[in-house]
């Protein structure tokens, strides 16, 4: 037997609306613990909405053109010099190109430095009765694998509306996140670009309060 | 460049014969970035290391880049000599590359991003590919170090492998080449010998070096293949591109085990050590 912990319907769901203006292109509900991935072209808007609040959208993105050009932590903080995303923020490639850049933010801060959770990992973590426990991992590999990429593509990401605070000893990891039902994070593309996200099943941690709920991702492109 | 690097006309070389007295004179030119061979020979080996279990021994310019598959066991040694090298190291388990530091769980599972010793350098397969036995230094980043080519030629005008400015990114991508590995399997590094700390307010704060002389010792928990580049941090305050050599000696000192106290130190490291035991026995290899 096999017991999925997720809500996929809540009174208190606020699927909310784009954050940029403009047609929409694409408007896709992302179900509790599975994958998503999208080409954003380069200029569209990509909105996703945290419909149920503090859900971890584990998020990666490549150059469309050439995947090995990919998202890089250590560039984009390098960039910024700073270890939060927030309105603003550019990600950048491992090449040091703008890949995208957060134009909309809802919340304090977005984390980038937490990674995403794996069997494996959870396993380090939570105890090895965790390994059945469906994880990041397992969804970015899968949805890569649409688009011709495998485990060696797989880099640090960038985790939407979870929190991950250092403390002054180095402290680190994954506390009560700061977002709420119907909060949003826009990222305008700034060439074409591969997005894949994997909406979090962890269920070892705060970062989903425990609670897998939707995401809602959507793509706009301005009017001409 | 006016420096002697044991190159240059010394005589003639009009002919064949003359050619190959001129090559071969010069086989036992001695400059300080260079390997030593057999790594016996090593005029550098670290105290108490007894120089026939040496297994590497290579002196790194700054910048440069080395690169070495090693047996499980092995204890790498990384010394900033001057005190201007930073080491971007990446790690792999070389009986399945895909499995590769990750620098997101190597800081997430321990709940800790600064680096010292007992530091496990982890694999996204919840696996220990490597462990920081010693550290001198103190000063590491696991954010930001690594520039890329676009960085280099935007501050330094230029970031090619070829010019006097070449960016980690780039250096890391030449040493995955000569172990058949590409640009796909460059992940983020971690950066040794230069500090950098997070702010309450998520500033990255530069914390600089220790000094010369400060070094740190890997040891292999897995068959490993590692890829050094030795170029500034990115984050270096300097306005020049400013770097120093960096000495590398490996040999055969043995893995972790249950008697070393980063195995117990915390409840996940654990189980990381116990994850990576159960991949090699599987494999017939401890
Ligand atoms: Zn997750």
């Amino acid at each position: 037997m096999t017991v999925v912990w997720a809500t996929d319907e809540a009174d208190y769901f606020d699927w909310s609306e784009p954050l940029a203006a403009g047609r929409i292109v694409q408007d896709d509900r992302i179900a509790p613990r599975v994958g998503w991935s999208a080409v954003v072209r380069k200029g569209q808007v990509l909105t996703i909405v945290d419909v149920g609040g503090n859900q971890s959208g584990d998020f990666l993105c490549y150059s469309a053109a050439d995947t090995v050009e990919r998202y890089s932590v250590p560039d984009t903080l390098a960039a910024q010099r700073n270890a939060y995303l927030v309105e603003g923020s550019v990600l950048m490639s491992n090449e040091g190109n703008p890949l995208m850049t957060i134009v909309g933010n809802e919340i304090d801060r977005q984390d980038t430095i937490g990674g995403a959770c794996s069997k494996e990992s959870n396993t380090l973590r939570y105890g090895h009765h965790t390994l059945f426990h469906h994880a990041c991992r397992e969804n970015f590999l899968r949805e890569g694998a649409k688009h011709g990429l495998g485990p060696r593509d797989l880099v640090s990401n960038i985790n939407w509306f979870m929190n991950v605070p250092v403390e002054a000893d180095g402290t680190l990891g994954i506390v009560d996140g700061m977002s709420a039902p119907g909060k949003r994070v826009a990222l305008r593309a700034e060439m074409d670009v591969l997005a894949v996200i994997s909406n979090c099943p962890q269920v070892n941690n705060p970062c989903n309060d425990f609670n897998p709920t939707p995401l809602r991702a959507i793509i706009t492109e301005a009017d001409a | 460049m006016t420096e002697d690097i044991g190159a240059g006309r010394r005589a003639a070389t009009g002919t064949t014969f003359q050619a190959r007295d001129d090559a071969r004179g010069r086989g036992e030119t001695v400059v300080e970035t260079m390997p030593w061979l057999p790594p016996s020979r090593s005029p550098h080996a670290p105290a108490g290391v007894a120089p026939e279990s040496l297994v590497w021994a290579e002196t790194i310019g700054g910048p440069g880049y080395a690169h070495a598959t090693v047996a499980r066991g092995t204890r790498i040694r990384l010394e900033d000599i001057e005190g201007a090298a930073c080491a971007h190291v990446i790690v792999l388990n070389a009986l399945n590359t895909a499995e590769r530091l990750n620098m997101a769980d190597t800081v997430k599972i321990p709940w800790q991003a600064y680096l010292s010793t007992g530091h496990p350098l982890l694999s996204g397969d919840g696996r220990v590919l490597a462990t920081v036995v010693e550290d001198t230094s103190g000063r590491h980043d696991t954010f930001s170090g690594v520039t890329s080519l676009a960085a280099n030629v935007a501050r330094y005008g230029a970031g090619d492998i070829a010019s006097a400015t070449p960016a980690g990114r780039e250096l890391l991508k030449q040493a995955a080449a000569k172990e058949g590995l590409e640009a796909r399997d460059v992940p983020p590094a971690v950066s040794l010998f230069k500090g950098v700390t997070v702010a309450p307010d998520g500033t990255l704060a530069w914390q600089g070096g220790a000094g010369a002389g400060a070094y740190v010792d890997l040891v292999a928990e897995v068959p490993l293949t590692i890829l050094i580049a030795n170029a500034p941090h990115a984050l270096d305050p300097a306005d020049d591109y400013t770097s120093s050599p960096l000495r590398i000696h490996a040999w055969t000192a043995g893995a972790s085990t249950e008697v070393d106290p980063w195995w117990t130190a915390t409840p996940e490291r654990t189980r990381a050590y116990l994850n990576t035991q159960q991949y090699l026995l599987a494999r017939g290899i401890a």
